[in-house]
């Protein structure tokens, strides 16, 4: 554990590299752990070419993808249990299905109705769409479970642009004096809608910001989802017992995403085709399906399974938010408050009033 | 009002633009910051090719950080630049919130002049085009409660130049929101060159004399149609529509009042504490004479905005505004 923490901030830890040759420590994962890693990768994948096809169809608003993230989120949430806490941006879509929310349940945020995007029994957040707003949150459930007594750790996910947001900073700078039992896990793909890591900070690493709040930082190659897997379990087991070390890591995971900010965005503006051509060469799919391969533990058989499985998955997902009753106008009065206030009780009525008298086309605009 | 003879026809998001580099042209202390605007030309393109004609230090693509990007600001226009400030949306604007009311609005007062702040923190605005959470607010209130702001909302493309350019020339902070479902609805002559729509006045968009209907932005729209509809059956409505928010024209919402004696509110807001408040209590204190009938708010509901299934229902429709605006004219 001490070397992943007891390194230069530029000095990432990898364990595969691009051709998926182990080049460090293998992280302690059963040869089914290792199969479940690369399945929920390529259901990510998967599920993340369906989604921008359903917005291009129509069928689904604005949708953030993830392509080339799949190991950073996979690996990491992997390394979590489910008593723990994430607090995501909108992006995780692949990190919060590992930690318990169905892809159904994803997809029902993203095609705009309120049942979706949480869980009762999931300790996971509703997304953050304000950038770094989730960080400071984090903190607060780690110095919960601290207060408690528990031993639930919080983890945040939050990309490059958020570290340039106050939140970041006092979220992490209050970890920090309350030594709470926290992960904060920066996707750093290089871009904040168009403007590159460069443009965000004149530090040298986002891991090197750690120092500031008197917290270990430490870089990781995130297309390398055993590396990233290695680093995240290290930080979590450190939330949990922290020995002489601090509590709260900030994981700088290095990584690409191949396509759009989101389903609005058009890249080709300001990013180079011939970079994204350079990052696929670190695509984390076929580098952990290479090692795995190579170990035995997977052929052309066995990724046909896990192709047809993830197939169907997606598929039943999609067919279950889409059957989902669309919500009736009520709900968004439901739970505004505990219990409706009476002037919200009268706009309500006054809605109801006005769709008996003027039917629901009356409100529709498409 | 000046104007020029040479018009274009221009959507209210290319107004945008042409009234940016229109005042940049005129003024080299014009700058434009905020994230994504320079090389992306801003997510909804409004301020395209400024960074390839002015160059980097006049079109600055900041980091991601609303409050450093307005305070930043203050800073740069107390050092006598006029810095317009891009907040992507208007949901994102809180972490900047401090910044705006605690500073930008106050220089002027707690220097007694020394420094002042000629700002304009432009932002995009409002519901109905099916953005995700926090994308979709209408909170202009905020600012106008703020002493030392002036806040703007345009309706059409060619108040929208000529809003923009008042508000860069004046020497106060200005909130600028632009109405982003109606960006590209629609095209008007806009003049080129030189263009200036004062701030602080009214426009009545149609004259009536039944009732007035007061509206801003987004909302101007629907209260048209609805007004249209209305017309077929004898109601005569006068909208209008305030484009300035703060300070706003008393004397045009007066007026119109005693001459209807009836009157609605519309804005896309949250009904409790929104202007329609603030506007029904200055016809009650200048003008409660006149009054022939409850004045009715036609608003959004006071819950957040909802996700885009249900948000149709959030927004007031031209029917919702027929159907209010009937219940001042029934009375
Ligand atoms: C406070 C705030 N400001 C602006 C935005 C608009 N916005 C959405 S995503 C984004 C870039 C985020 O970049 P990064 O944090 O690197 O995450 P990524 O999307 O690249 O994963 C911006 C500017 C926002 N959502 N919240």
């Amino acid at each position: 554990m001490s070397d992943v923490f007891d390194r230069e901030p530029d000095d990432p830890v990898r364990v595969l590299d691009v051709s998926g040759e182990l080049v460090g420590d293998r992280p302690d994962l059963s040869d089914d752990e290792l199969l479940a890693l690369y399945r929920h990768m390529r259901l990510a994948r998967h599920f993340d070419e369906r989604a921008v096809n359903l917005q291009r169809q129509g069928r689904m608003g604005t949708y953030p993808p993830l392509a080339g993230q799949e190991a950073a989120q996979v690996a990491s949430a992997m390394a979590l249990e489910p008593r723990d806490w994430i607090a995501p941006s909108y992006r995780e879509h692949a990190a919060v299905h590992v930690h318990g929310l169905s892809l159904s349940d994803i997809l029902l945020y993203w095609m705009g109705h309120g049942a979706g995007g949480w869980r009762a029994d999931v300790n996971v957040l509703p997304a953050a769409v304000p950038i770094a707003t989730q960080v400071p949150h984090t903190t607060g459930l780690a110095l919960a479970s601290k207060l408690r007594g528990d031993d639930a750790v919080a983890c945040a996910y939050f990309g490059d642009g958020a570290t340039s947001e106050g939140d970041f900073h006092e979220g992490l700078n209050v970890a920090g004096v309350f030594d709470v039992p926290a992960v904060f896990v920066c996707n750093n793909n290089g871009w904040a809608i168009s403007v590159p890591r460069e443009r965000q900070t004149a530090s040298p690493t986002l891991a090197g910001k750690a120092a500031a709040y008197g917290i270990d930082g430490v870089q990781v190659d995130g297309m390398d989802p055993l590396a990233t897997y290695a680093v995240m379990r290290a930080a979590v087991e450190k939330a949990r017992e922290p020995g002489d070390r601090p509590r709260p890591t900030l994981i700088e995971a290095v990584q690409y995403r191949f396509g759009a900010h989101t389903t609005a965005d058009d890249p080709t503006v300001y990013r180079d085709e011939a970079e994204v051509e350079a990052w696929r060469e670190r695509d984390p799919i076929p580098r952990l399906e290479r090692f795995l391969r190579e170990t035995g533990r997977l052929d052309d058989d066995r990724i046909d399974a896990v192709e047809a499985s993830v197939r169907e998955q997606v598929s039943e997902a999609i067919e279950r938010a889409e059957n989902t009753a669309r919500p009736a106008p009520d709900a968004m009065f439901a739970d505004v408050y505990a219990d409706i206030p009476p002037e919200l009780g009268e706009q309500r009525a006054h809605l109801h009033r006005l769709r008996d008298r003027y039917g629901d086309d009356a409100f529709l605009r498409d | 009002m000046s104007t020029d003879t040479d018009t274009q026809n221009l959507t209210l998001v290319q107004a945008v633009r042409d009234g940016l580099r229109t005042e940049m042209q005129r003024d080299d202390d014009v700058i434009v910051l905020g994230e994504d605007v320079a090389k992306n030309g801003g997510v909804f393109r409004a301020t395209e090719g400024l960074y390839e004609e002015f160059g980097d230090d006049r079109v600055i693509d900041t980091p991601l950080a609303e409050s450093g990007i307005v305070g930043t600001s203050i800073g740069m226009a107390a050092y006598g630049l006029r810095p317009v400030p891009e907040i992507q949306f208007m949901g994102f604007i809180y972490p900047a919130f401090d910044q705006i009311v605690s500073h930008a609005a106050r220089l002027r007062t707690r220097t007694r002049g020394r420094f002042t702040c000629p700002m304009v923190v432009r932002a995009p605005y409002g519901g109905g085009i099916r953005a995700p959470e926090h994308h979709s607010e209408s909170k202009e209130a905020f600012f106008v409660h703020e002493p030392g702001l002036k806040v703007v909302i345009p309706s059409t493309p060619a108040d929208t130049k000529g809003l923009l350019a008042s508000a860069i020339r004046d020497p106060d902070p200005v909130v600028f929101l632009e109405p982003k479902l109606i960006y590209r609805a629609f095209r008007e002559d806009v003049p080129t060159g030189d263009h200036t729509v004062p701030l602080g006045e009214a426009a009545v968009r149609r004259e009536g004399s039944d009732v007035s209907v007061y509206t801003w932005g987004a909302m101007t729209r629907p209260t048209m149609e609805a007004a249209g509809t209305l017309a077929e059956d004898g109601v005569d409505c006068e909208v209008i529509d305030l484009r300035t928010l703060s300070p706003l024209d008393r004397e045009t919402i007066v007026d119109s009042f005693e001459k209807t004696g009836r009157a609605a509110v519309v804005h896309e807001a949250p009904r409790t504490g929104g202007l329609g408040g603030e506007i029904t209590a200055i016809l009650q204190e200048e003008a409660l004479l006149y009054q022939e009938a409850p004045i009715e708010r036609i608003t959004g509901f006071d819950t957040p905005v909802p996700l885009y299934a249900l948000e149709d229902y959030y927004l007031p429709s031209p029917t919702r505004i027929e159907d209010g605006i009937r219940e001042v004219v029934d009375f």
